[in-house]
């Protein structure tokens, strides 16, 4: 079949980076002679080399805080979690050093850093592996925060994520990294901070990233036949959200609502919902809605697990509820 | 070298004067070798000892009339560490990497007093610019990485600069990157997780890097031998298979020899050392500390053994120095310390419309 599955799209990205610039290096758990355990970096050790593409041993907090000092020290390290929750060990070095270092430090130093790895909730993961990790980094201050959501735009945004001199937390999804798709052939780079248009309407703007996107797109194929006229948009950037598209698209439908994975309680709907409030009050004819998964741990039984993150008919459903609700 | 399992626990002869166990580890060391230097080494050593104790007792001093607020960690007592070991280094292409009680660090490393009196002072001319304070002090020019208020966070950022060190030899051919870093931090440090698994990195990759133990015995209030399984620190050295070394903390000429030849090991390849000086913090542990819990006798032990009066006397048997330098070189000092406040009260503050300013990166800014 043609086209590119997002794990290569990925990998191309990196390999591309890497040959363009030597001072960009990988680290992380089975990142080398492995190739990530989602094949991301399949073969790039062989290439690069196994300073370039480092196995480090089992210690989150302290490979990604070495990200940080070889950062500071010239180095543009990628670290790549193994899984991305695996990260709340390494809390400390993404808050502390990662996120607040340049600041703190006057703007001695830069922190060119990528972490990357599969996010969101899988099949049967259970809770640990099922982890929504951006809405507990999205306080920290001096990270930007992407997830990609298509093999276009994951190439893209990695080779973006890997040139910006900020740190980027760069969420994959543990079930697309099979996604195939055509991808634009030779080189191109995607904007970090751009939300992305998936579906001009009218009537409604769905908010929403990563996986829940091809949710989405299921939602709004199911409404075309009710002449409901979505206006679908990808997040991509989840910090700092890319605010003009958002109002454009809330001026333009008066109704919005938020179709997220992460939990209800200070996930990235949350935020974003006081923002639009605060900026866009005037033109909404119907209270913002969110759809988020449930608060609760992920459970491991798969009729649970299906109850616990947000459905497409859920989506219909909230739409059919939201645009009979006109003013 | 003091190496590995080959110094059984040392115990003196003679116990019971009373300052603990700490303190009788000085007497069993396995080794007192100290460097051989020139007039112009001891000076400049002697200098930065001096510069470092009497910029500290400025800054309780101007800490208690209100000029300097937050935690302010003094380093009296422990000088013979910073001038010991980063007078053994070199300034602007060896890296240094320190904690919330950083002032004499950056001050060895070579940031000027008046920059560091600024930070302290909260003044756009401090190394930080005022964003940072006393326990981050951070200058890229001084290749000082950091001072990190968290216990530990330090020592994996101190083990990435050395990993670039390797990087940039092996990865990119540079065949004269040769830089070493020194990361610095206390006794109550090593109990924690990031040193550990720092050990275990370091050493598997063979990284340039000091591991420096500043043993003053206290942690806060906790004692060290009630934090720790084995004391003697030095020794954890041997489990990861790194060269690890005691020595005495309040002696700056062993530490710099103990110094050169950790950064020699480190320079040509050999890898990490695990560098536990002894020694003992002359204040409390900061300056909010009533310091109730040390014991008079404990306290007395060590300030016999200040640093400065040990290398002074080592300077006038060698002939060296003569007092009359000696005493010419403090009074130096004192106006470099006195000009340094001058400076830090009229420098100006941040400005409000620059609150923002270092968030995000504002140029391509790679070496
Ligand atoms: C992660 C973390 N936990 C607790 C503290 C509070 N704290 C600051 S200094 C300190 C004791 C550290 O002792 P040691 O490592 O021996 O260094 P010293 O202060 O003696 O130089 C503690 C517990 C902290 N700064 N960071």
């Amino acid at each position: 079949m043609a086209g590119t599955l997002l794990f290569n799209a990925l990998r191309e990205a990196i390999d591309e980076e890497m040959a363009r610039d030597s001072l960009v290096c990988v680290m992380g758990e089975d990142v080398g002679h492995y190739g990530g355990s989602y094949k991301v970096t399949k073969d790039l050790c062989e290439k690069y080399g196994e300073l370039r593409v480092l196995d480090t041993p089992i210690a989150e907090n302290s490979f990604t805080g070495m990200a940080v000092g070889a950062a500071m020290t010239g180095l543009r390290p990628i670290v790549e979690g193994m899984n991305m929750g695996f990260l709340l060990l390494a809390f400390n070095q993404i808050s502390n050093n990662m996120g607040m270092l340049r600041y703190t430090s006057g703007g001695n130093y830069t922190i060119p850093t990528v972490v990357r790895g599969p996010g969101g909730v899988g099949r049967q993961l259970g809770a640990e592996h099922s982890q929504r990790l951006e809405a507990y980094f999205h306080a920290v201050p001096g990270i930007k925060i992407v997830a990609c959501s298509t093999p276009t735009n994951a190439k893209g945004l990695m080779k973006a994520a890997i040139r910006d001199d900020n740190p980027v937390l760069f969420f994959e999804h543990v079930l697309l990294y099979n996604l195939t798709e055509e991808i634009p052939s030779g080189e191109y780079v995607c904007a970090l901070d751009q939300a992305d248009l998936v579906k001009e309407g009218k009537d409604v703007t769905i908010l929403t990233y990563s996986r829940m996107r091809h949710h989405c797109l299921k939602a709004v194929e199911m409404l075309e036949s009710e002449d409901i006229d979505v206006e679908l948009i990808d997040l991509i950037s989840l910090k700092p959200f890319d605010m003009d598209t958002i109002k454009r698209s809330i001026a333009k439908t008066n109704r919005v609502i938020i179709v997220e994975e992460c939990m209800k309680t200070g996930g990235i709907g949350a935020e974003l919902i006081a923002l639009i409030t605060e900026e866009c009050f005037d033109d909404l004819d119907a209270p913002p809605v969110r759809l988020s998964s449930q608060d609760i741990p992920t459970p491991y039984n798969g009729k649970l697990e299906n109850l616990t993150i947000i459905q497409p008919h859920q989506i219909v459903e909230s739409v059919q509820k939201i645009v009979s609700k006109g003013v | 070298m003091a190496n590995q399992t080959t110094n059984p626990i040392n115990k003196p002869e003679e116990k019971g004067f009373g300052a603990g166990e700490h303190a009788e580890r000085l007497s069993g060391l396995a080794t007192t070798e100290q460097a051989e230097i020139d007039k112009k080494t001891g000076l400049d050593i002697f200098r930065d000892m001096t510069l470092g104790r009497r910029f500290e007792d400025k800054c309780a001093e101007m800490y208690y009339r209100g000029k300097m607020f937050g935690f302010v960690h003094l380093y009296n007592g422990q000088e013979a560490v910073s001038s010991g070991v980063i007078g053994a280094m070199k300034k602007k292409h060896d890296w240094f990497c320190s904690t919330y009680r950083d002032h004499v660090h950056a001050l060895s490393a070579g940031v000027p007093a008046r920059e560091v009196m600024s930070e302290l002072f909260g003044k756009e001319t401090g190394c930080s610019k005022g964003r940072g304070g006393s326990m981050h002090l951070f200058s890229k020019e001084h290749h000082l990485l950091g001072g990190y208020a968290f216990i530990g966070e330090g020592i994996p950022v101190a083990v990435g600069a050395a990993f670039t060190s390797k990087y940039k030899k092996e990865a990119l051919g540079e065949k004269q990157s040769d830089s070493v870093t020194a990361a610095f931090f206390g006794d109550g440090t090593c109990n924690n997780g990031q040193f550990f698994e720092c050990l275990n990195m370091a050493q598997l990759w063979k990284l340039p890097i000091l591991f420096v133990v500043e043993n003053n015995k206290w942690a806060i209030g906790m004692a060290h031998d009630r934090a720790t399984s084995d004391p003697e620190i030095w020794r954890k050295a041997n489990s990861f298979g790194m060269a690890g070394e005691e020595v005495n903390g309040m002696d700056v000429l062993a530490v710099r020899e103990a110094a050169i030849r950790a950064i020699k090991r480190a320079r040509n390849g050999e890898g990490p050392t695990l560098l536990e000086c002894l020694t003992y913090r002359f204040r409390g542990h900061s300056l909010a500390d009533p310091d109730e819990l040390r014991q008079e006798e404990e306290k007395q032990f060590w300030s016999e053994r200040d640093p400065l009066k040990a290398l002074e006397k080592d300077l006038l048997t060698r002939s060296l120095a003569t007092t009359e330098e000696l005493r010419a070189i403090e009074k130096e000092i004192d106006k470099e310390v006195t000009d340094a406040v001058e400076f830090a009260l009229e420098a100006p503050e941040p400005k409000p419309e620059e609150l923002t300013r270092y968030i995000w990166a504002e140029k391509e800014e790679r070496f």
